[in-house]
């Protein structure tokens, strides 16, 4: 008899680290302007470069874009906090430490609800980003003893936000990473773009057997640069972790780095070389004593949600969960929606539109609904017309849903120009009709005995007549009569 | 009293290489130093909040607007190295 090997089942565990760019005009500590696709080195000052005997001044909208993002994920923002020095050794680093939040984090304790479980959130802190650095190994620099470094990003203000280790699957942790995603666009303080780094996420993975309430050692892994490397990652390092505990080995604390093309985690540096931050108080700066009236103020600017967006629509507007979740997905595209149901379009039909030839039209036109001419009363008036039976629908997305995009022409200016009013003169369609039953007798006979299949056939041919404008219901009803 | 292994520990985040002779000096000297801040912790704190900022001021904050920007080959100037407009250190890492 041979033994069988007892088979562990295992659970993982993931926290997640994300790093967001604020959308401000300026850096955090410094006038110098926020501006990514500069040239090197030519947004930056004294203070970001880290000269002796210059004082960095707070950038009051950066305070104010942490505690809007702390309320919209349910945090309580503190009343007192200060910042702190994280000091570590690096050229991308000018002043040799980074000006961040250690105990005192502006948000702290809340939470985030992902397909009805909530996910918590520990903190929110504001801190300084690094410079960028040129390594060696590009074309230019081969073979070179040296990096170059760019301070442009130097000092753009980020906002770090730690979720509890509450996530349980690679495919939660991106849930949870898009949701944080959409919530910051929709707040207007982060644009959101994993692949050029205004978020960024650092996944923090362990594994552990089902049932056990410890944690086991875990593993922070960086350079996940979307969401789909996200999934990638945090499942080959959970892998990774099983073969080591299952041929009886140890997982040891580290940063691992995500390498995109092997798909695979390495080693970055082990806990053993691990930085000794030596945090103290930023002798620099005041500390900050936030008002219930400020927060107020901030309140009062927070629009609806995505999540909030996400239980509503389905309730409001008769929509399943995947038509509400492409709408709601741009903010502009949602509050378009709602505007076009404001001027009394039916929710379901002007749902369909924005989902299917709009949204169609948008990814072939690589635009957004802000860049596109038409506005939410043209889309309104365009379903009316259709609503009224002045258009078919089918004419109203072939012949004037472009032009409504693309140059924001009135739907009742380009049926006329092109006369695409629907006949709806019965006498007229009439003989249309008449014609083409006559003329396709072995069709007419197969109608006749009950094979409705062949009905389509005669709205077409009717169609073709009269140019796509004809009525459907009207020449069905006709059909009807005839054949009697 | 601060140990030998400490202070290869700061060396090594500050990117200091010590000879052996510096190792056991620094030692004896950190560790005098050390021991003179020590006569702060007589003073009874019990009670009292930590200070981090000798100031009595909060709140010192600055608009969202972009002011003079500088040149960058003024922002160069103090460089010891520079390279088609980036700042050139010596390499890092593998």
């Amino acid at each position: 008899m041979t033994a069988i090997k007892s088979k562990t089942e295992y659970e993982t565990v993931i926290g997640l680290e994300v790093h967001a760019q604020l959308k401000t005009k300026t850096k955090i500590f410094c006038s110098c302007p926020v501006d990514f696709g500069a040239e090197p080195n030519t947004n930056v000052c004294p203070v970001c470069l880290g000269m002796p005997g210059v004082l960095p001044v707070l950038n009051r909208q950066v305070v104010a874009y942490a505690i809007k993002t702390g309320l919209a994920l349910n945090c309580t923002v503190t009343k007192h906090c200060k910042f702190d020095r994280k000091q570590y050794f690096y050229p991308d680093l000018p002043k040799n430490y980074q000006i961040s939040q250690y105990d005192q984090p502006i948000c702290e304790n809340g939470y985030l609800e992902v397909s009805g479980k909530r996910i918590e959130i520990q903190r929110i802190h504001m801190e300084e980003d690094a410079g960028k650095l040129v390594h060696a190994g590009s074309d230019r620099l081969h073979g070179s003893d040296y990096s170059l470094v760019d301070y442009n990003r130097t000092g753009t203000p980020l906002i770090e936000i730690v979720s509890m280790p509450d996530i349980r699957s690679a495919e939660e942790a991106k849930e949870y990473a898009q949701l944080l995603r959409s919530i910051l666009r929709y707040l207007d303080v982060c644009d959101g773009n994993l692949e050029e780094g205004s978020m960024r996420c650092d996944v923090n993975v362990s594994i552990r057997p089902i049932g056990s309430t410890t944690f086991g050692t875990r593993c922070e892994i960086k350079n996940v640069n979307s969401f789909k490397s996200l999934i990638r990652a945090t499942e080959s390092e959970v892998e990774r972790q099983k073969e080591i505990i299952e041929s009886g080995g140890r997982i040891i604390q580290e940063t691992r780095l995500f390498e995109e093309n092997s798909g695979k985690t390495v080693s970055m540096r082990s806990k053993e070389e691990a930085h000794d931050y030596r945090y103290f108080p930023e002798p620099d700066l005041v500390p900050l004593e936030i008002s219930a009236q400020w927060i107020n103020e901030i309140k009062e600017t927070i629009p609806e949600l995505p999540n909030q967006k996400k239980l509503r629509y389905p309730k409001d507007y008769g929509l399943n969960s995947e038509e509400a979740k492409v709408l709601i997905e741009d903010r502009n595209l949602a509050e378009f929606y709602e505007a076009v149901i404001r001027l009394g379009a039916n929710a379901k039909k002007a749902a369909n539109w924005l989902i299917g030839p709009v949204t169609a039209y948008m990814k072939e036109h690589k635009t957004d609904i802000l860049n596109c001419c038409m506005t939410p009363k043209q889309l309104a008036d365009l379903l009316g017309f259709i609503e009224k039976g002045a258009i078919n629908d089918n004419i109203a997305k072939t012949e004037i849903l472009e032009e409504l995009l693309g140059q924001g022409t009135d739907s009742e200016e380009i049926i006329k120009q092109k006369g695409l009013a629907q006949i709806t003169d019965t006498s007229a369609l009439k003989e249309a009709v008449k014609e083409v039953l006559e003329s396709n007798p072995t069709q007419l006979k197969d109608l006749k005995e009950g094979k409705e299949k062949i009905r389509g056939f005669f709205v077409g041919q009717v169609m073709k007549k009269t140019g796509g404008k004809a009525s459907p219901q009207i020449v069905n009803a006709l059909i009807d009569e005839l054949i009697k | 009293m601060i140990t030998k292994e400490q202070v290869e520990h700061v060396a090594k985040l500050a990117r200091l290489e010590l000879t052996n002779e510096e190792k056991e000096l620094y030692t004896k000297q950190l560790s005098k130093i050390l021991d003179y801040i020590d006569q702060l912790n007589e003073v009874n704190t019990k009670g009292v909040e930590p200070m981090t900022q000798p100031i009595p001021t909060v709140n010192v904050m600055r608009e969202d607007i972009v002011k003079k920007q500088f040149e960058r080959s003024e922002m160069l100037k103090n460089a010891p190295h520079e390279e088609y407009g980036f700042f050139r250190v010596p390499k890092i890492g593998e």
